[in-house]
């Protein structure tokens, strides 16, 4: 039985070079890094006080329909990124839908039309949470200033917005993106951390194969850059050491054994993703075919992964399924974006992975790094990563490599933009938690 | 036709799909850590609900839930030192899937590729390391500016939080600990939507194997949402039901007093192999997986389609594949399914639109078709809800018993189906359905039956 190709019709990455693919293709072939001190909160606390935040002029309010700017307020920052990726992507496809245009029928016919979204686990804003905890206290004796729950569950609550959990359920992302663009189909919240967005495309692609639906909006988004998020990363070794002095755009070396660490990025985003038949049938703009995915687990040790297999050998697993699934050989794959985060023991696994995958010939493999320009964006790296797969394919260039020096017989150390003949690109992650994600993305085939 | 191609189509669905059947099932629950206990605590009218004790909630609105008692992993993992980290959610989870592994004979099987086998979990949010998440939240509290400020926050959150305990609140550790405790290296996912996550993730997990992506899959959810935050934010949502007296009457499923649903906590996990896998080791499905049906309300953040259309489409999307005309009656005259496994919450608004939905899709058929909620004797077990529902359905096939409503004393004069009232009931079973509503609008619809 011949299977439902899945094409790509609409980009909408969301990174801190802003919002749609241009200006982070603008970026990455400049070989720029939005890499800078943290706005959103003191950092100066942290080992990392810089990060990839999104631009200072970023307000979903006026990327969603005037009728739906009130559901802006329960709107968690992971949100408003999905939810300004998803509209991004709609205009992309040349799609009408509720949210961008309620005067027309919707193209895609609303049950037909599914969505998945990675997620990652969202923190609560710290403040609103705190001005409710703080009328919450012991009032005398030795535990005074403490929290008290008998106040708290008397009245305390009371001063937290009746939706105040539904800013922060991983699944809100989903639910707000289709209530704008009315996607009643199948619709699914990924939560394994940097695999959540390779995961949920490979999920459209299922969906969309077996007929359930003929078009989604798929990718993911995450925002650790607030305090208990922040934390967490740090706390899991998911940052280098840069106080606010030091220029934080040299600092992630991918691949490189002497990079410090990473540093932490907001963004992800959505894709249109849509069947090869209905998508001719109306007539859209194909940018490339997701030609296949592939998903694995790795061993994890004690700290459940923290750092999963270093062999990297699950990963390869992932690699050969999605590459048997696309029906190639590592032959046909002309690039590579890894996660790439700067991590030597992440950088180490990935890389002995991509050996057992391409064997000798990696070392004339083109490998994208994204981490130095834009961080490390978790959830969201997936997504990100395919809109530039697709647009590496559609100018046939690949954009510039920053800041790496020596990357062990890797083609990954700094140079600029160059022109490149580009078949097909693998995007794969690891995961904190061991689950491992890998896409294959192929240039548009022709009508 | 020759007898070789005979046993092939038996291997494939009417589709022309590879058949998925269920080879086991084990479920941590308010009501024990056992199948056939737990079990025969249902169809007893059993109720899992008392005070609070996992953090002091005497003055909250809801003071009550239904808590696992009595439990660790120890009796069920090789080796409990390698969990030390677990959190609750993990807890459960390697407590239900060790029992359904066990069942399914998979540890004995010596030509087991664990490339080939898979995770699909619905498992939740871990639980917040509360008092001292609000220890730092209070120390970096600036009150002139109505602000917490940075340095403050960082210096004392370094101080009392613990690297392992932030890092197992991500939900995909469920995974991690699953994967090591049984090898697996197949793929693995975690979906979290809400109260339909598990069993959606069985969904997912049916679907992976027919597209031939692996063999088998454990598959199910795990969620604990009893700490000061969950039940903060299900006051406040007044999704909880704040009955006074005795928490085993607070959760009232389509009774017309319902106020809201109880809090429970657990896991169930089921072992789903490929019918083909299953024949060549030998081993016994329990069930079969006839369909799956998956839809978004796309209608409002907090209230469901009046009409129940998100639930009717992921009803009719799942009757569909496990080719059931919902309006037709099979050859010997009963109705096309003989049991509703109903997401049940007990609030107002889930159970009449639930009802609406299931009369929408079955038409007159609907009356006849017994439709129950558990979660009148186990609370409501969120992510993990669905799988442990579905559980009972294979339960209800193997053993010819409905589980029942309980707590139904007042008839709302709406909701006109029959509920399985109060005591359960001796039927012919032989196909189930068993629906699962997330808030956040995501619904999900099962179809399971006996394995002939």
């Amino acid at each position: 039985m011949s299977r439902r190709r899945v094409v790509i019709t609409g980009l909408g990455p969301v990174s801190a070079h802003g919002l749609g693919i241009e200006p982070l293709w603008a970026a990455l072939c400049e070989g720029r890094s939005a890499l800078a001190p943290i706005r959103a909160f003191d950092a100066r606390g942290f080992a990392a006080a810089s990060a990839g935040e999104l631009p200072e002029g970023f307000d979903v309010k006026e990327l969603v329909p005037k009728s739906y700017r009130k559901g802006t307020k329960v709107m968690a920052r992971d949100i408003e990124i999905a939810v300004g990726g998803a509209v991004t992507a709609v205009k992309d496809a040349g799609l009408s839908t509720r949210g961008t245009d309620a005067d027309h029928p919707p193209t895609i016919a609303p049950d037909r039309f599914g969505c998945h979204i990675g997620a990652g686990l969202i923190a609560a804003n710290v403040d609103e949470l705190t001005a409710a905890l703080a009328t919450s206290t012991k009032k005398d004796g030795p535990d005074a200033g403490r929290f008290d729950p008998a106040a708290w569950g008397a009245q305390g609550m009371q001063e937290l917005t009746p939706l105040w959990l539904l800013k922060y359920l991983p699944n809100m992302l989903a639910c707000h993106v289709t209530i704008i663009h009315d996607c009643q189909g199948p619709s699914n919240t990924i939560t394994c951390n940097e695999a959540s967005s390779g995961l949920s495309l490979a999920e459209s692609q299922r969906v969309i194969e077996r007929g359930a639906a003929d078009a989604c909006l798929s990718g993911g988004a995450d925002s650790k850059i607030n305090l208990m998020g922040y934390l967490r990363q740090e706390l899991a070794g998911r940052s280098a050491p840069c106080t606010v002095d030091e220029d934080a755009t040299k600092k992630i070396k991918p691949f490189d054994p002497t990079s410090p660490g990473t540093l932490v990025g907001e963004g992800g985003g959505i894709l249109v993703l849509e069947a090869e038949e209905t998508a001719r049938a109306r007539g859209a703009r194909v940018h490339a075919l997701l030609a296949g995915t592939g998903a694995s687990q790795s061993w994890c040790d004690d700290t459940v992964g923290i750092v999963p297999d270093p062999t990297g050998e699950s990963l390869a697993d992932a690699i050969e399924s999605a590459l048997r699934d696309a029906g190639m050989t590592a032959r046909d794959i002309d690039a590579v974006i890894p996660y790439g985060c700067g991590i030597p023991e992440l950088d180490a696994l990935e890389a002995n992975a991509l050996k057992l995958v391409f064997g000798d010939a990696l070392s004339a493999k083109p490998i994208v790094t994204l981490a130095p320009s834009i961080g490390a964006c978790v959830a969201g790296f997936g997504i990100i990563a395919v809109s530039v797969a697709v647009k590496c394919l559609a100018e046939q260039r690949l954009p510039a490599r920053l800041n790496a020096v020596n990357t062990q017989g890797l083609l990954a150390t700094a140079a600029p933009s160059q022109a490149c003949a580009l078949r097909n690109i693998l995007v794969c992650t690891p995961s904190l938690g061991g689950q491992n994600s890998a896409v294959v993305i192929s240039r548009a085939p022709s009508a | 036709m020759t007898s070789t191609n005979t046993s092939a189509t038996a291997l494939l669905n009417a589709h022309g799909q590879r058949r998925v059947v269920v080879t086991g099932m084990g479920w941590i629950t308010p009501l024990g850590h056992d199948i056939d206990g737990v079990w025969r605590r249902l169809l007893n009218s059993e109720s899992g609900m008392g005070p609070t004790t996992r953090f002091d909630a005497r003055t909250f609105p809801t003071s009550f839930s239904a808590e696992v008692r009595n439990y660790t992993i120890d009796r069920f993992v090789k080796d409990a030192r390698v969990h030390k980290t677990a959190g609750l959610n993990s807890q459960f989870a390697l407590g239900a899937a060790c029992q359904a592994w066990k069942q399914s004979g998979l540890e004995q099987c010596a030509t087991l590729n664990r490339k080939r086998v898979g995770l699909y979990l619905g498992a939740g949010e871990g639980v917040l390391d509360f008092d001292n998440y609000a220890a730092a939240n209070l120390a970096g509290w600036n009150k002139d500016t109505q602000r917490v400020d940075g340095q403050p926050w960082s210096r004392t959150a370094y101080q009392v939080l613990d690297r392992m305990c932030e890092v197992e609140q991500e939900p995909n550790m469920p995974l991690a600990h699953l994967a090591r405790e049984f090898g697996i290296r197949g793929p693995a996912l975690n979906c979290l939507t809400a109260c339909a996550a598990s069993t959606q993730a069985i969904g997912e997990a049916y679907s992976l194997i027919q597209r031939g992506d692996a063999d088998v899959m454990i598959s199910g959810g795990t969620h604990t949402m009893i700490h000061v935050l969950g039940v903060t934010g299900f006051n406040r949502l007044t999704a909880l039901s704040t009955s006074k007296g005795d928490p085993t009457k607070a959760s009232r499923p389509f009774d017309a007093t319902r106020d809201g649903f109880v809090m429970g906590e657990g896991s169930g996990m089921i072992v789903l192999e490929s019918l083909e896998h299953a024949h060549a080791r030998g081993a016994t499905p329990l069930a079969e997986i006839a369909g799956y049906g998956s839809s978004a309300d796309a209608f409002r953040i907090t209230d469901i389609h009046p009409e129940g259309r998100g639930g009717a489409a992921s009803m009719g999307a799942a009757l569909r594949q496990a080719g059931i005309d919902p309006l037709g009656r099979r050859a010997d005259g009963r109705a096309a399914l003989d049991y509703i496994s109903a997401h049940g919450t007990g609030t107002k608004e889930n159970d009449s639109i639930e009802t609406r939905g299931v009369k929408r899709v079955f038409g007159a058929n609907a009356k006849d078709i017994p439709m129950s909620s558990i979660k009148g004797m186990m609370g409501h077990l969120i992510a993990a809800a669905g799988a442990v529902e579905l559980i009972t359905c294979i339960l209800a096939i193997r053993d010819g018993m409905l589980p029942p409503t309980i707590n139904y004393g007042t008839p709302d004069p709406d909701l006109d189906l029959d509920y399985v009232p109060n005591t359960a009931r001796a039927a012919k079973v032989d196909v189930c359905l068993s629906n699962s509503f997330g808030f956040g609008g995501q619904n999900d619809t099962l179809v399971v039956k006996r394995f002939v």
